[in-house]
C-alpha cells in the first residue's frame, strides 16, 4: 500500500514531508491536493525530502502526500516519435489542449503515450503459444512512422511460456497482445507499450568497440574530429559560438536511425523552431520529413528546475529503447551544463556540503553514469540484433572557461572533444570549432570504414591536412612578430594551403541547402583536390616559382575551389575532380610561363 | 487559495530584508504577506519558506525600522498580483505597479499573479517578421524579428539608452505601419536616467502608448526583483489578450543581478560565481523567456533587456548568463564611442539568432551581404593590429583595401545619427558601396547573380546602358 503523508515544510522546489516510513528512495510522490509530481530524494526518520516537478506555490504544511510505490518511470511503446515530452514525460501538446492556455498549468495528468491511437500490430509469426520468451524477444511489430518499424519486445524483466498472443490487427497501447506465464506462475499480460524507470539503464548482451563513423555531414567533424555509432562526445562553447547550431546540423543530417534531443534548460523557441521546421526538412538519408525519426524533450530554462534534472534521463531511457530494438540512436543534451546547475540547486536546497562553485561532490559520478549509458552493443532477446547509442552533451562553460567543474568533468568520461571558439565566430568561421584545441579519440578506429567506403588514401591525406592546419598556427606566431614577408615561399605556400582548407573545408554554411549537408564523398573530393593543389604548388615552389605569382594565376579558380561548398551538390561530386585538372594544367602553364619569362630577363 | 488572512505578532528573528514569524503553520509559499509596524506603516512581503511552526519573510521595503515588539504580520491568503488593463498605457507607476503620475488608480482591469507561467513550447510560434529599427548596424547585420530577445550589453558612461530610445521611437514592420506598444522598466536606475526616457517618450509622442515602471537605484532590492515580472505581466496582457505587438524595455539588467546577489546573501545561500546564487541562471531566464509569439495569436513580445557590463567584461556571470538564454546580444564599444562614434556597435562581438529568419523576409542579397561585411570586416580588425606592428607599408596592396574598407564601414555604415532612421534598402545600399572598396574576388561570400546585380560597378554600368539605349 503507497503511504499517504502531510507536508511539514516548503522551500522552493524541495518539500519535506512526515509519515513516509513507508515509502521508498527515488519513489514517485504526489504533492499536496493539487497532486504536483515529485520524487523523493532523501529519507530520514519519517521524513522524506521531495523534489517536486512543478511550482510549489502557494503549497502549505499540513497537505497531504501520496507515495505511487513505483520509482519515476516512462512509458516506452509506439506513439514516442514526433512528440515533444517535458522533463518527466508528459506531452506539452497534450498539456496544451489540457490546460486551454499557451502557458503550462500545474498539476496536469497527461499520459506519455496517446490511450486512444490504435496501431495495427503485425506478430512475429515465430512466437506461438507454448513458447518460451525471455528479455527482448521480439513478440512483433507497429510501423510508427514510415521510416521507423517498432518492434515490441519482451520487456527486460519478463521471461517465461507464452500462453497467448493476438493475431494481426489494431490495438491501443493499453491492449493486452500477449499473456506471459512467468516460471513462478504468475501470467504477465504484456501490452505494445510497458513502463521503466529512468534511472536505471537497460540491460545489453554484450558491448562492442565503435568502429563505424556517425556520418554528420559537417566536414570538420567527420574527417578531423570523427564520432562513432555508440561514442560519447562533448561540445562545449561560450554564447554566440554556435553551440546550437552545430547541435541542430548533427539533429538533422546525422546517419542515426533515431534522434532524441534533449534540450534541457534551454530556450523555448529552440524547441519551438524544432517542431515547426523537422516536419519541413528533409532526411538526407531517406527523404523523408525530419520529425518522423525524432523525438524533442523539453525542459526549458523558465521551466521548473527539478524536472530539467530528469530530462536527461528520461531522454537516454528512451534512446535505449530505439537501441534495443536495433537501431542506431542519437541522443543530443543541450545543456549538461544547465543540469549540472539542476543538481547544483537541489543539492543547495537539501544543504549538502558543496564541492567546486557550489556543485555538489557526486557531480562526476552522475556525469560518469550519464555517459556510461552510451555505447554500441548486441541487445538481448531474438532476433539478433545490434544498436547503438550516440550521445552528444553541449557544455556551456560560464565565460567560457573549460577549467570549469562541468567540463573538466565532462573531459573525463568522453572520447569527442568538439571545443567551440568564441574568436572564430567573432570572424564568422562556422562551425567555430578549434582545430587546435579539440580531439576524437575514434579517429583510427572509423578510418578503416573511411578507407573501405571511400578512399584507400583517406587517413593519409585526413593526417597530412591537419599537420597542414597546426603548422599554419605556428606560422601566424611568426607573422604576427615579423609579418608575411619575412616568411620562406614553402611557408607562404602553406599559408595558402591552410587558408583553402579553412575556406573551403572547415567552414560551413549550415544554412546553404547545398553547403549544409557534405556526403562523405564530397568531403574526401574537396580534401583531396586541395591537398593536390598544394602538393603540385609545392614542387612549382621548389623550382622557384613565387607563391605571389601562382596565386595571380589561379586566383579565379583558387576561388571556384572554395566554392565548391555551395556550388556542389553531393551526387555530381565528379566535377571537383573536373576542377582539379583545371587548377593542375593551369598552374603548369603558370610554372612554363614564368619560367620562359624568367629565361627572357 | 480560499483561506483568510491571518496576523501574527510573534517575529522570532529579523535578519537583513527576512522576518522569521513563529507559530505560523499554514503560510503557503509565496504568499504576499502584509507588515504593520506600531507606526501604522505597511509594508509588504513574501513567504521564502514555510515549514510547521514558522514562516520565513522577505520583506519589500526592507527591515529598518521594524521591531519584534508590536509588529504586526498579515498572511493575505495570496500571491503578489498585479492589475493589468490597457489603461495603463499612457501612465507612469512604481515597480509595484502604483500609478505614481499623479492619475486615478487602474480602475478596469484583471488581477494576475507577477509570476506568470512559462509558455508551452509547444504553444509557440516561431519569430519571423522583420523589424526594421532604422539602424544599420542592427538591421544589415544582426536583424530583429518580432517575438526575440535581444539585449544590450553595454557599458557605464556608453549611450545604451539613446540606443534604446532610438530603437523604441523607430521600430516598425514594414508593410503593417502598426506601431508598437512599449512597456519599459527602469530597474534600480538613477534618478536623471528615468527622466531621459520619460521626457524622450512624452517629447515624441510616444509616451500615448508606453507604460513605464520605474524604480530608483535608492529603492530596494526587493522591490527591483518585482519591477520587470509587473512590466512582463502586463506586457503578455496586452499581446494575448490584446492582440497588441508590445516592445519591453528593461534597463538595467545589472541592478536586478545585484539585488538578487544581496538577497541570497542574506538568505545564507551557498554562492555560484561570484557571490551570486546559483540559481540565477533559472531566475534571468524565468523574465527572458516572457517573450515571444503564441499560435492562434495575433500579438508578440520583443524584448531588449540593457545591461551594463561590469568593468566592460563580457564574461562576467550577468552578461554571460544572459547571452546563454537571449536570443543574441547587441554589444557597445568602447573604442568606436571614444572615436565618436554613435551608436557604436561591436558588430563582431554582436549576434541575432534569429536573423535568418529576417533574412527570408527582406532583400536576397541581405544574408550574404551581412555575412561577407562580417569576414571583411574582422580580417581587416586582423591586419590593423599587424599594421600597428609591422608598419602599413609592409601589407599588400589588397591588405590595404581592406584597411581602407573599416574606416568606411565604421564611419558611413555604422555611424549614423540619433535622428537618423535607414530603411533596409538604405542601409544594403551603403554596405555595396563600401565592399566595393574590395576587388572582386575578395567577396567569396556573395553569390555572383547578387554581384551583377547590386555591386556599384555593375549597376552603374547597367544604368549608363539603359541611358544609351534610352537616347538611342
Amino acid at each position: 500500500m503507497p503511504v499517504v503523508g502531510r507536508i511539514v515544510r516548503v522551500s522552493g522546489p524541495l518539500v519535506v514531508a512526515e509519515g513516509m516510513k513507508g515509502a521508498q528512495m527515488y519513489e514517485m510522490v504526489e504533492v499536496g491536493e493539487e497532486r504536483l509530481v515529485g520524487e523523493i530524494n532523501r529519507m530520514s526518520g519519517d521524513l522524506a525530502f521531495i523534489q517536486v516537478y512543478e511550482t510549489t506555490t502557494g503549497l502549505r504544511p499540513g497537505e497531504p502526500v501520496y507515495g505511487t510505490g513505483s520509482p519515476l518511470s516512462i512509458e516506452l511503446g509506439p506513439g514516442l516519435l514526433q512528440s515533444i515530452l517535458d522533463g518527466i514525460g508528459r506531452p506539452l501538446s497534450a498539456i496544451k489542449e489540457v490546460a486551454k492556455s499557451p502557458f503550462i498549468k500545474r498539476g496536469i495528468k497527461v499520459p506519455t503515450l496517446p490511450r486512444d491511437k490504435k496501431w495495427s500490430f503485425e506478430p512475429n509469426k515465430e512466437i506461438r503459444p507454448g513458447a518460451k520468451v525471455g528479455p527482448g524477444d521480439v513478440l512483433g511489430y507497429v510501423q510508427e512512422t514510415p521510416l521507423i518499424r517498432h518492434a515490441i519486445m519482451v520487456p527486460p524483466d519478463v521471461s517465461g511460456v507464452v500462453e497467448d498472443i493476438v493475431g494481426e490487427g489494431d490495438y491501443t497501447v493499453t491492449d493486452t497482445i500477449a499473456v506471459v506465464r512467468t516460471p513462478g506462475g504468475e501470467k504477465k499480460e504484456l501490452k505494445l507499450m510497458h513502463k521503466w524507470p529512468v534511472r536505471r539503464p537497460r540491460p545489453v548482451a554484450r558491448k562492442f568497440d565503435p568502429v563505424l563513423p556517425l556520418i554528420t555531414g559537417m566536414r570538420v567533424l567527420d574527417t578531423f574530429f570523427p564520432m562513432a555509432k555508440g561514442g560519447t562526445g562533448a561540445i562545449p562553447g561560450p554564447f554566440g559560438s554556435g553551440k546550437t547550431v552545430t547541435l541542430h546540423s548533427l539533429a538533422k543530417w546525422s546517419d542515426a536511425r533515431v534522434i532524441v534531443y534533449i534540450g534541457c534548460g534551454e530556450r523555448g523557441n529552440e524547441m519551438t523552431e524544432a517542431l515547426q521546421k523537422y516536419p519541413k526538412y528533409k532526411d538526407p538519408w531517406t527523404g523523408r520529413p525530419l520529425l518522423e525519426r525524432t523525438i524533442l524533450i523539453a525542459n526549458t530554462s523558465n521551466m521548473p528546475v527539478a524536472a530539467r534534472e530528469a530530462s536527461i534521463y528520461t531522454g537516454v531511457t528512451i534512446a535505449e529503447y530505439y537501441r534495443d530494438m536495433g537501431y542506431d540512436v542519437l541522443l543530443v543534451a543541450d545543456s549538461t551544463s544547465r543540469w549540472a546547475e539542476a543538481l547544483r540547486e537541489i543539492a543547495g536546497r537539501l544543504e549538502e556540503m558543496p564541492a567546486e562553485e557550489g556543485f555538489p561532490s557526486y557531480l562526476a559520478s552522475r556525469l560518469a553514469e550519464f555517459y556510461s549509458r552510451a555505447g554500441r552493443a548486441q541487445v538481448p532477446g531474438s532476433p539478433k540484433r545490434i544498436g547503438s547509442v550516440t550521445i552528444v552533451g553541449a557544455v556551456s562553460p560560464p565565460g567560457g572557461d573549460f577549467t570549469e567543474p562541468v567540463t573538466a568533468n565532462t573531459k573525463r568520461f568522453i572520447r569527442v572533444f568538439w571545443a567551440l571558439d568564441a574568436r572564430l565566430a567573432y570572424s564568422r568561421h562556422y562551425p567555430a570549432i578549434n582545430w587546435i584545441m579539440s580531439y576524437s579519440a575514434y579517429v583510427d578506429l572509423v578510418a578503416k570504414w573511411w578507407m573501405e567506403n571511400i578512399d584507400p588514401r583517406w587517413k593519409q591525406y585526413r593526417d597530412e591536412a591537419y599537420k597542414l592546419l597546426l603548422r599554419e598556427d605556428e606560422l601566424k606566431e611568426i607573422v604576427r612578430l615579423v609579418g608575411t614577408e619575412g616568411l620562406s615561399e614553402k611557408d607562404k605556400l602553406i599559408l595558402e594551403a591552410a587558408r583553402l582548407l579553412r575556406e573551403g573545408f572547415l567552414q560551413q554554411n549550415a544554412f546553404d541547402p547545398i553547403d549544409a549537408f557534405a556526403a562523405p564523398k564530397k568531403q574526401w573530393k574537396q580534401l583531396y583536390a586541395i591537398m593536390e593543389f598544394y602538393h603540385a604548388a609545392m614542387r612549382a615552389v621548389e623550382e622557384g616559382v613565387p607563391v605571389k605569382y601562382i596565386r595571380e594565376k589561379l586566383g579565379t579558380l583558387l576561388r571556384e575551389l572554395v566554392m565548391t561548398r555551395y556550388k556542389v551538390p553531393n551526387d555530381k561530386v565528379e566535377e571537383i575532380d573536373k576542377l582539379l585538372n583545371e587548377i593542375l594544367a593551369k598552374l603548369d602553364e603558370a610554372v612554363k610561363e614564368y619560367k620562359a619569362q624568367t629565361v627572357a630577363a | 487559495m480560499e483561506r483568510v488572512v491571518r496576523e501574527y505578532t510573534s517575529i522570532r528573528e529579523i535578519r537583513g530584508p527576512l522576518l522569521v514569524v513563529d507559530g505560523v503553520s499554514d503560510a503557503a509559499y509565496d504568499e504576499i504577506v502584509e507588515v504593520e509596524l506600531p507606526t501604522g506603516e505597511k509594508r509588504r512581503g513574501r513567504v521564502l519558506e514555510t515549514a510547521r511552526g514558522y514562516a520565513v519573510v522577505q520583506v519589500f521595503e526592507g527591515t529598518t525600522g521594524i521591531t519584534p515588539m508590536g509588529t504586526k504580520v498579515r498572511f493575505l491568503a495570496r500571491t503578489l498580483e498585479v492589475k493589468v488593463s490597457e489603461e495603463m498605457l499612457g501612465r507612469v507607476f512604481n515597480g509595484l505597479g502604483e500609478p505614481i503620475d499623479g492619475g486615478p488608480p487602474v480602475i478596469h482591469g484583471e488581477w494576475r499573479d507577477v509570476n506568470g507561467d512559462p509558455l508551452n513550447p509547444a504553444a509557440r510560434a516561431y519569430p519571423e517578421d522583420f523589424i526594421q529599427t532604422g539602424i544599420s548596424a542592427i538591421d544589415g547585420m544582426n536583424p530583429l524579428v518580432r517575438g526575440q530577445k535581444l539585449p544590450i550589453f553595454s557599458g557605464s558612461g556608453l549611450p545604451h539608452n539613446m540606443l534604446a530610445a532610438q530603437i523604441a521611437r523607430q521600430a516598425t514592420v514594414r508593410g503593417e505601419g502598426e506601431e508598437f506598444a512599449v512597456v519599459f522598466a527602469a530597474i534600480g536606475v538613477m534618478y536623471d536616467e528615468a527622466m531621459f526616457f520619460r521626457k524622450f517618450f512624452e517629447e515624441t509622442g510616444a509616451i500615448k502608448r508606453t507604460a513605464m515602471f520605474l524604480t530608483l537605484a535608492e529603492d530596494p532590492p526587493m522591490v527591483r526583483l518585482v519591477t520587470p515580472r509587473v512590466a512582463l505581466t502586463l506586457a503578455e496582457y496586452l499581446a494575448f489578450e490584446k492582440d497588441m505587438h508590445v516592445l519591453v524595455i528593461l534597463t538595467d539588467m545589472t541592478n536586478y543581478a545585484e539585488a538578487l546577489r544581496e538577497i541570497s546573501a542574506a538568505r545564507e545561500e551557498v554562492p555560484g560565481r561570484q557571490g551570486y546564487p546559483g540559481y540565477m541562471y533559472s531566475d534571468l531566464a524565468s523574465l527572458y523567456e516572457r517573450a515571444g509569439r503564441v499560435q492562434g495569436k495575433k500579438g508578440s513580445i520583443t524584448q531588449m533587456p540593457i545591461l551594463t557590463m561590469p568593468n566592460d567584461d563580457i564574461t562576467h556571470p550577468i552578461p554571460d548568463l544572459t547571452g546563454y538564454i537571449t536570443e543574441g546580444q547587441i554589444v557597445l564599444s568602447r573604442e568606436l564611442w571614444n572615436r565618436g562614434i554613435y551608436p557604436p556597435v561591436n558588430v563582431l562581438m554582436s549576434l541575432s539568432r534569429l536573423k535568418g529568419e529576417a533574412f527570408d523576409r527582406t532583400r536576397e542579397d541581405h544574408a550574404n551581404v551581412a555575412d561577407q561585411l562580417y569576414a571583411a570586416y574582422s580580417r581587416a580588425v586582423e591586419l590593423r593590429s599587424l599594421a600597428a606592428i609591422v608598419g602599413e607599408e609592409s601589407l599588400s596592396e589588397v591588405d590595404r583595401r581592406y584597411l581602407r574598407f573599416a574606416e568606411l564601414f565604421e564611419q558611413r555604415f555604422i555611424k549614423q545619427g540619433f535622428y537618423e532612421n535607414r530603411s533596409i534598402e538604405e542601409t544594403l545600399d551603403i554596405a555595396w558601396e563600401i565592399l566595393a572598396v574590395l576587388p572582386e574576388s575578395e567577396l567569396y561570400r556573395i553569390k555572383d547573380e547578387y554581384i551583377r546585380k547590386y555591386h556599384p560597378k555593375y549597376r552603374r554600368r547597367r544604368i549608363a546602358a539603359e541611358a544609351e539605349a534610352k537616347t538611342a
